[in-house]
Formats: structure tokens, sequence, C-alpha cells
């Protein structure tokens, strides 16, 4: 059963991966960091299912709150880019380039 | 068992929807849909604390907390569909499978099914065993944690923050410039009309009608009429309502020529 679950694990991370290579709305790449940290998450609980300890558990939680502060600083960044370009695509977001 | 064979179908198929979705509602709901599945899984693997903590922070914080940024940054704010760069969606894709391709070969050959479950570490219940390795063993790894929590709300509190570069307007300042464009243009200086109330219809998508019988574009809302969804004023409706009275009567066809606007929404989402 294990590896049913870390494959399943692979294949929601490998999703969010081609969603963060294809999306341009910020907002949804944001979303398919998300479905990646999630899959990651996952593959811990299985693991620590597996190994029968708890430590595999605590990474996942301290994942989960990683994540909630990448989300609250990643969002404020998105809503002050949006607010001086009125866009929300990653490609409106090019001036250093130049 | 069963729940693995209910639950990951839906979860691939919410994480396709997620990726593939136009709108980001809809690929906001789906992710939600994999989270709450994903804490379903927890539960399920002998993790009901993180099934508490998946539901309460992800479904219930996190995805709210995007739902907002969508809400304010505007719904519509669909994605573009012209590529920057040359074949990147196929590259991207073929970069996927291979990675994909590859991890789950990896996993097959790597990982033992055995599992030996945690039925002893869960002895004391599942709460107690995180708490006891979390404030012994990984007690400097949470005080990071409070650290960077912290970090995370001062620097949302910086970054959404704006400094107000001009004096407020009072109510009287406001007033005089009103009136000075009211004599310079001839705008109206007083609220915006509201939209019509007919016999028909009494939503804020139909228009008032100006003293000639036209429809005001100024009474209905701008979001309304940027998304094509406002009604035809007094003409196109009184046309309707003869024609379906008597559809051979040739004068009803005055007014009623005009397509109607809109009432199937954009059709262009791109």
């Amino acid at each position: 059963m294990t590896d049913h679950y870390i494959t399943l694990s692979l294949l929601l991370f490998t999703i969010g991966a081609v969603g963060v290579l294809v999306r341009r709305n910020a907002i949804v790449v944001f979303m398919c960091v998300e479905l990646m940290l999630n899959a990651t998450n996952l593959a811990f609980v299985t693991f620590a299912r597996a190994h029968g300890n708890l430590d595999g558990q605590i990474a996942a939680f301290l994942v989960m709150v990683v994540a909630a502060a990448e989300v609250v600083v990643g969002l404020a960044i998105i809503v002050s880019i949006f607010r001086t370009r009125r866009s929300a695509s990653v490609d409106d977001a090019s001036l250093l380039k130049y | 068992m069963v729940t693995f064979w209910t639950l990951a179908p839906i979860m691939v198929l919410a994480a396709l929807g997620v990726v593939l979705a136009r709108k980001a509602v809809h690929s906001a709901l789906l992710l939600a849909v994999v989270m709450i599945s994903l804490a379903i899984t927890y539960a399920s693997q002998g993790a009901p604390f993180l099934f508490a903590v998946q539901i309460i922070v992800y479904t219930g914080a996190i995805m709210m907390l995007f739902l907002f940024v969508l809400m304010l940054v505007g719904v519509d704010a669909s994605d573009s569909l012209v590529e920057t760069i040359k074949g990147q969606r196929m590259m991207a894709l073929v970069v996927g499978l291979t990675f994909g391709v590859l991890v789950v070969l990896v996993v097959g050959q790597g990982v033992v099914g055995v599992s030996v479950g945690l039925g002893e570490a869960n002895a004391n219940g599942n709460v107690y065993g995180l708490a006891a390795l979390m404030f012994t063993k990984y007690v400097l790894a949470i005080e990071f944690t409070a650290a960077l929590l912290i970090t995370a709300a001062v620097g949302a509190m910086v970054l959404a923050h704006r400094e107000r570069l001009v004096p407020r307007r009072s109510q009287r300042e406001e007033s005089a410039r009103r009136l000075q464009e009211y004599a310079e243009t001839g705008r109206h200086p007083g609220p915006l009309p509201t939209p019509g109330v007919y016999a028909r219809h009494n939503a804020v998508d139909t228009p008032a009608l100006l003293p000639d019988g036209s429809p005001s574009e100024l009474s209905v809302s701008r979001v309304l009429r940027a998304r094509g969804s406002v009604r035809e004023g007094f003409e196109g409706d009184v046309g309707q309502t003869l024609r379906q009275l008597d559809p051979d009567d040739p004068t009803s066809t005055i007014g009623g020529s005009t397509p109607r606007r809109g009432g199937s929404g954009r059709t262009e989402e791109s």
C-alpha cells in the first residue's frame, strides 16, 4: 500500500510542477506550488506510517507552517504587483530584464 | 484500501483540473477538493492531528486567502493563451512526463510495500506522540517556525502597506471640485442615476431611460457593461413583447432588431 500512496503523491507533485511551468496567472502558479507542497506532505505521512514513527508527521506539520507563511508573503507580493501594474500575469513583471 | 481507490482518482482529476481550468476561481475550488481529499487520506493513515490541521490551515485559511486575493485582483483575470516562449507548453509537458515516469519507476523499484504501521507510535494517542516529539527532539525547529511566522506577518504588513502621498480631500474641497468640473466639462455633480425599474425587470442590469426613451449608460454598473450582461432599454423590451403577442405584426420589429447583448456572459475568455 505504501508505494500506492507514494505513487499518488508523485503524480500530484508532477501535475503541480507542470502547472507551475505552464500557467501564467501568478495566483494559479501559486496554487500549483501549494499542490506540490501537499504532495510532499502525503509522502511524509505515508513514510511515517511505513517506518512506524511520527517523525514524518512532524515534518509534514512543519511543511504546513512554512506553506502558510509562504502563502501570506507571496500573496502580499502579488497584491502589491497588481496594484502597481494592474495585472497578475507573471509575464508582465519583467522590468528587471531590461 | 477503499479510501485510497476512492480518493486517488478524485485527487488526480482535481489536480489536473487545477492546471487545466481556464478561470482561476475554478482552479482554487478544485485545489480545495484535492486538499480535503488529502485530509481524509491523512485520517486513514493514522494522522488524525494532521487531518484536522490540513482542514483548518489549508482549506480554512490558505484557500480562503487565495479566494480573497482572487476577488481583490479580479475574478476575470484569466490566463492569456499566447506563448511568450515558443513551444514552452510542449516542453513543459515533455519535462513533466519524463519526470513523472522517472520518479514513479524509481519508487516502483525502491519502495518496499511492507509498512510497519503506527500502532506502537500512536499507542498514547496521535497528538500525545506528536507533542512528545515536537517539544523534545524538534523543539529548535518549532522555535525557528515561530520566528518565520513573525517574519511573514511583518513582511505581509510591510508589503501591503501604502503611504498616503497626497493629503486626504475634505468634503468641502470635494464638492468644490465637483462643481468646478461641472462648470468646465458639464459632468453632473450629483450621484449617478439609479438603474431603471420596469414591469418586466427590476434588476440592476436594467438601464434607466432618458427622456427620449434611450437607455442611460451611466445607470448600470461599469462591471456589468464590461461583462456585456446589460439588458436593452425600452425599445428592445417593447419590441420583444409585441413579437410575443403577435409574431406577424410588422411593427413589432421596431427597436427589436438590435441584437440582444449578453445573457450568456462573455464569449471570449482570453
